[in-house]
């Protein structure tokens, strides 16, 4: 008896995060006039890790900001675990951004509290745990993207760019969330270092079973954690598949951004910089 | 023939610019009205940030070490400013006050004057002012760079509410330790008139002490406890809502801290005439 509803729950919520982690359908976002996102749509299935790339500007960020409920979206619909999110009340909310981990483009630490206090900030104060078993926690996590325990004891004003990058790479991992965001999360890095971290990356992906949706201008980078790669491209996916079809894709677009070439279809950026 | 069409252009752009007197009257009614909703607008923000602290006040959870450290920060530390203000006030009023009265011969009033002004307005006033400056101000600094660089935004990926977390523990440090400054203001106040009568004036101490005893009531000193509760809750609600809707870098930072020393000092002076009228009248 119990076992057959056990079976039957266990397919169900094989089937739902099967068809989609996260899903976003015609999100649209502005700022006064100025259309940021036109319309994005994105599928993220559970376990897999998906990478976002695109030119500075595109509204990469904003996306993420969106999907997390920072910013909120004028159009569109965004689902986790097949729910609706938006129009949530505060305290589904708060509930939902348990399943959260998010690495801020700029860190966002905490420049009021040491280190360690930072990585177990939501352990401590969102999930109502112990102050010694997190700093455990902590600890170990920093360990885990390179830094040892003195650094601990430090503020974040006292870090290195890179190393602050770190510490918000640690807090976002910190709670062992479902659902992981990252952006940016190699710039600022030197080369062996963003390899630490994209191996940290994988390793909350396949062995926690974490869904992850990530940023990166770092092709490198995003070769290696993705499973997926989009293209997002004057507010919306212009390009979507595995990260094997990168190189054999007809995409102009894509073509000239995993290139790197400041000629082609892709002007805006240039424009802009002139 | 060029000269001639520029004149021609000049003439026409002269009509075409010219606008009609009813437009002018349009336009500063179109600017009062616009004044007007963005004061309604900028009340009700307000008004719902108001309500949704208030409400963040009373539910759990709570976070004791941070309501403990705000109390310490916004009482003990605001102890210095608000004792300076009292003293001094108190020693002025009563040299102040005896020169008038004495061109009355009604020196004996001196006491009374200073035990009720420093209680009933000036304590409460003064100290709810010095507080806007030191602890509003950082408030507004604090939370504001907290919301520029993102700190905000990443509290509540970690699923802590900001309201609980940064908010709540200073309105109630602010709500509750002005009445406790504002209560050893009005001592230091009465005792800075002490000294200058004493000393300066020539009272017999005795003498000073009855009339000031005899004088005040319980009211004049409940009165301007209220009065601080109040203060301190706008103090901290303005700095708060003005550092959580600060924007735009530095210069947005710069702009919630004035914004939030200069509301809430306008708040405290226009509260405290309501709250007069309420008590005494
Ligand atoms: N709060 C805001 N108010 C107004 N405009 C904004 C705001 N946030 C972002 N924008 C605008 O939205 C656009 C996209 O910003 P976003 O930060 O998402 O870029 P991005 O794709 O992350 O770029 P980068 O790769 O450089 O980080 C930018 O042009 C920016 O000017
Ligand atoms: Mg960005």
């Amino acid at each position: 008896m119990t076992t057959t509803t056990d079976q039957t729950a266990k397919q169900e919520e094989k089937e739902i995060p099967e068809s989609c982690k996260l899903q976003l359908c015609g999100v649209k976002k502005s700022f006064n006039s100025k259309k940021v996102l036109r319309g994005i749509d994105l599928k993220v299935p559970q376990g897999q890790s998906l990478v976002v790339i695109g030119g500075s500007g595109t509204g990469k960020s904003v996306m993420l900001k969106c999907v997390l409920g920072l910013l909120h979206p004028d159009e569109g619909s965004i689902m986790v675990d097949g729910r609706e999110t938006m129009g949530l009340d505060a305290r589904d909310r708060n509930r939902l951004m348990k399943k959260f981990g998010m690495l801020f483009q700029g860190a966002a630490l905490f420049d009021s509290m040491k280190i360690w206090e930072n990585v177990a900030f939501g352990l401590v104060q969102g999930r109502g745990m112990d102050r010694n078993d997190a700093q455990a926690i902590a600890l170990e996590k920093m360990k885990a993207v390179g830094l040892d325990e003195q650094v601990g004891d430090l503020y974040p004003a006292e870090l290195s760019g890179g190393m602050q990058k770190r510490v918000g790479l640690a807090r976002a991992v910190a709670a062992n969330p479902e659902i992981l965001f990252f952006d940016e999360p190699t710039t600022g890095l030197d080369p062996i270092m963003a390899d630490v971290i994209n191996e940290l990356i994988i390793k909350s992906v396949k062995e926690l079973g974490a869904t992850a949706l990530s940023i990166t201008h770092d092709m490198a980078s995003a070769r290696k954690i993705a499973d997926v790669i989009a293209m997002i491209h004057e507010g919306r996916i212009i390009w979507c598949g595995p990260v094997g079809e990168l190189d054999h894709t007809d995409n102009e677009y894509v073509d000239q951004f995993i290139h790197g070439r400041a000629e082609g279809p892709i002007t805006d950026i240039i424009g802009k910089a002139a | 023939m060029d000269a001639d069409t520029k004149h021609d252009r000049t003439v026409e752009d002269c009509i075409k610019n010219c606008k009609p007197v009813t437009d002018y009257v349009l336009d500063s009614c179109e600017a009062i009205g616009h004044t007007i909703v963005n004061l309604f607008l900028a009340v009700g923000r307000l008004a719902m940030f108001m309500a949704q602290s208030v409400l963040h006040v009373f539910l759990p959870p709570f976070f004791p070490r941070l309501i403990g450290r705000q109390l310490i920060d916004i009482g003990y530390y605001s102890l210095p400013v608000v004792g300076m203000t009292a003293l001094f006030t108190g020693m002025v009023l009563a040299l102040q006050s005896y020169t008038g009265f004495a061109r009355f011969n009604a020196e004996g009033a001196v006491a009374g004057v200073v035990v009720l002004s420093v209680t009933r307005e000036l304590a409460p006033v003064l100290a709810g002012l010095m507080v806007a400056g030191r602890v509003g101000a950082a408030m507004a600094a604090e939370i504001g760079t907290m919301r520029v660089t993102e700190q905000i935004d990443a509290m509540v990926t970690l699923s802590v509410n900001p309201f609980k977390y940064l908010i709540a523990p200073r309105i109630i440090a602010g709500t509750l330790m002005l009445p406790v400054l504002v209560l050893v203001g009005d001592i230091i106040g009465v005792f800075g008139g002490y000294i200058v009568s004493i000393y300066n004036l020539g009272f017999s101490p005795g003498n000073y002490l009855t009339q000031t005893w005899n004088m005040m009531e319980t009211i004049d000193v409940v009165s301007g406890l209220v009065k601080a509760g109040v203060f301190g809750l706008v103090v901290a609600m303005l700095g708060c809502y003005h550092g959580f809707n600060s924007q735009r870098g530095a210069q947005g930072v710069g702009a919630a801290t004035t914004n939030a020393v200069v509301s809430a000092s306008i708040l405290i002076l226009i509260f405290n005439y309501i709250l007069t009228q309420v008590f005494f009248s």
